[in-house]
């Protein structure tokens, strides 16, 4: 069920990231979802893509560090109070959370959420018996 | 009136004394090497030397040299000449691969030790009257504990400060006047910088001198200290291999150091040959010690590049002179006054799972060393998790500290963005123009 998702060692400098997309758009890739995390070092760009595996194969050939990670993604309503109620449903069930990071669409209404959990299969299923709607790679290819 | 020397019979003995002084110690300290030390006896069997063909210090370049990596394989007791009973003290520095240098010492060797520090305390006219604050850290290094004893000798009051906490140095310089500062060059520039902040002025300082080593400075930081703390700077050099600092130490002409040759035999030799070279000539620092009981190294290889110097010296002093070392035969560097082999870094990155692919990056900023190591993230390491990469930073930065007790700060960077020439990674980038 869960989500593929790229993470790349990004260095601390001028140019690091257009080199990295410019890749991806060369080979066709398109970026659904991305986040940055940072430090005075280096970043961590993590993405959502239409073809992980592309994406993953050119970045490394470039010499780019690159792990594929399976996150759990969940679509929730676009409205006041639904990002909580997915992130009780977590905490209710004892998941510990490393990050998350959320995209929305304006045709729709709904956002969606990319959940980093320890356990993916205990996240998802507490997150569908609560009622939530599940994502793969495919829905986000769709959207 | 202020005393010129600690010891006059010893630093202003003519030169032809103290070559016979020295003939004597050197026929009798083989001896006891040859005996007690089956390393070194072993040496000079392979060598097919003798203790009888040693007859005088003209025969000194028969004897076999001895190395950073001798010093390793004997590791801990190998080249111990006296029973572990009868020392008293050990003192340690950092080693080439993790393993440390461990020098023992009995009571005469400390004894012979403090006399050193003490003749460099008077040379930088210091009395029973003065008190002397150790700034050198205390412990296993023995810069704190070497200056400390020369301290006592002289009959200085002593502040055995040790290194850091620089309010308090400054709270009990300016409070228990200080009339002389021992520590390390750098750590004299922060002081004084310290004080400039508070809006001291030297003239409010009691300092009239500072004996700084441990560590390469340039004249223009001597300069600088010695404006900063209103004080004249003297320069002491050591090693824990031949006790510590105080082997060789400065005088008021401030153009060079002083080797205490009734205890040490210096020599210059081609690193490449190994020939002993003559006066004046550049080339490796060798010594020997000629009465040290415990720990007592023959033809020891400094790796110090240097140029010895009979020249009179105006202070009376006839002991010959070192210049300050120009540079290394080894990649050894100094930073914050400790010993910093790249191959320590090796062996923590490989220890920890990386491939050596790293860079030490050292600079000076503010007169403090600033010390980086780039290390080259791998594929098995890397993770998604930002917690993760940092602890895998923190573990890095931990290892290294324990290795070389002084903390570097760990960048993990991109896989081959470490620069290379000729397809190896350069491992050391030195911006500290020391020399």
């Amino acid at each position: 069920m869960a989500i593929k998702q790229l993470t790349v060692f990004v260095e601390n400098k001028q140019g690091a990231l257009v080199t990295i997309t410019d890749t991806l758009a060369k080979n066709n890739v398109n970026i659904r979802a991305l986040s940055i995390a940072e430090t005075n070092d280096f970043g961590m760009l993590r993405l959502i893509v239409n073809d992980e595996v592309t994406a993953e194969k050119t970045l490394s050939e470039k010499g780019y560090l690159v792990k594929i990670t399976d996150v759990v993604g969940v679509k929730i309503g676009d409205a006041p109070g639904k990002l909580t109620a997915a992130l009780e449903v977590l905490a209710n069930a004892g998941i510990n959370m490393d990050y998350l990071y959320a995209f929305m669409l304006r045709t729709e209404k709904h956002a969606y959420v990319v959940l980093r959990v320890e356990n993916n299969e205990i996240a998802e299923a507490a997150l569908e018996k609560a009622g939530f709607h599940l994502i793969t790679n495919a829905d986000i290819c769709k959207l | 009136m202020e005393k010129k020397y600690y010891q006059p019979e010893f630093e202003t003995m003519p030169v032809e004394d103290i070559k016979k002084l020295q003939s004597e110690k050197l026929v009798k300290q083989v001896k006891h090497v040859y005996e007690n030390v089956e390393y070194y006896r072993n040496l000079m069997d392979e060598k097919g030397v003798k203790p009888e063909d040693i007859q005088s210090i003209d025969d000194l370049h028969k004897l076999p040299f001895l190395s950073k990596a001798d010093l390793r394989d004997a590791y801990p007791y190998g080249l111990l000449a006296k029973p572990l009973n009868e020392c008293v003290r050990i003192h340690s520095t950092s080693g080439t691969t993790g393993r440390r240098v461990v020098a023992f010492y009995t009571q005469h060797d400390v004894d012979l030790w403090e006399d050193c520090c003490a003749r460099a305390i008077v040379a930088a006219g210091g009395t029973k009257d003065d008190v002397c604050q150790v700034a050198y850290g205390y412990g296993l290094f023995t810069g704190g504990a070497g200056l400390h004893g020369g301290s006592h000798k002289v009959g200085c009051l002593t502040l055995p400060m040790s290194s850091g906490n620089t309010e308090r140095q400054i709270q009990f310089m300016t409070d228990l006047n200080a009339t002389i500062l021992c520590c390390t060059p750098s750590y004299a520039a922060y002081i004084g910088e310290s004080l400039k902040e508070r809006g001291i002025s030297p003239k409010d300082v009691p300092l009239k001198a500072g004996i700084f080593g441990a560590e390469p400075w340039t004249e223009e930081m001597r300069k600088g200290i010695e404006e900063a703390l209103g004080i004249k700077a003297y320069d002491i050099y050591g090693l824990t291999e031949t006790s510590g600092p105080g082997v060789a130490f400065e005088c008021c002409e401030q153009t060079g150091m002083h080797i205490n040759e009734d205890h040490f035999v210096a020599e210059i030799i081609d690193p490449d040959t190994g020939e002993v070279l003559p006066e004046g000539e550049k080339g490796e620092l060798v010594f020997t010690s000629l009465d040290k009981e415990a720990f007592p190294l023959l033809r020891y290889r400094t790796r110090d590049i240097c140029v010895l110097s009979r020249k009179k010296c105006s202070c009376g002093r006839t002991l010959i002179k070192m210049a300050k070392p120009m540079g290394r035969t080894d990649d050894m560097l100094i930073i914050r006054g400790v010993n910093v082999f790249p191959s320590q870094i090796e062996t923590v990155l490989l220890n920890q799972g990386y491939q050596p692919n790293y860079q030490i990056v050292v600079d000076r900023v503010n007169n403090n060393d600033t010390f980086d190591v780039n290390v080259e993230m791998t594929p098995e390491m890397f993770t998604d998790k930002m917690s993760e990469v940092l602890s895998l930073e923190r573990k890095l930065a931990d290892e290294m500290k324990i290795m070389l007790g002084i903390n570097p700060k760990v960048h993990l960077v991109a896989p081959k963005s470490i620069q290379r020439s000729e397809g190896k990674a350069v491992r050391v980038v030195d911006k500290r123009k020391l020399i």
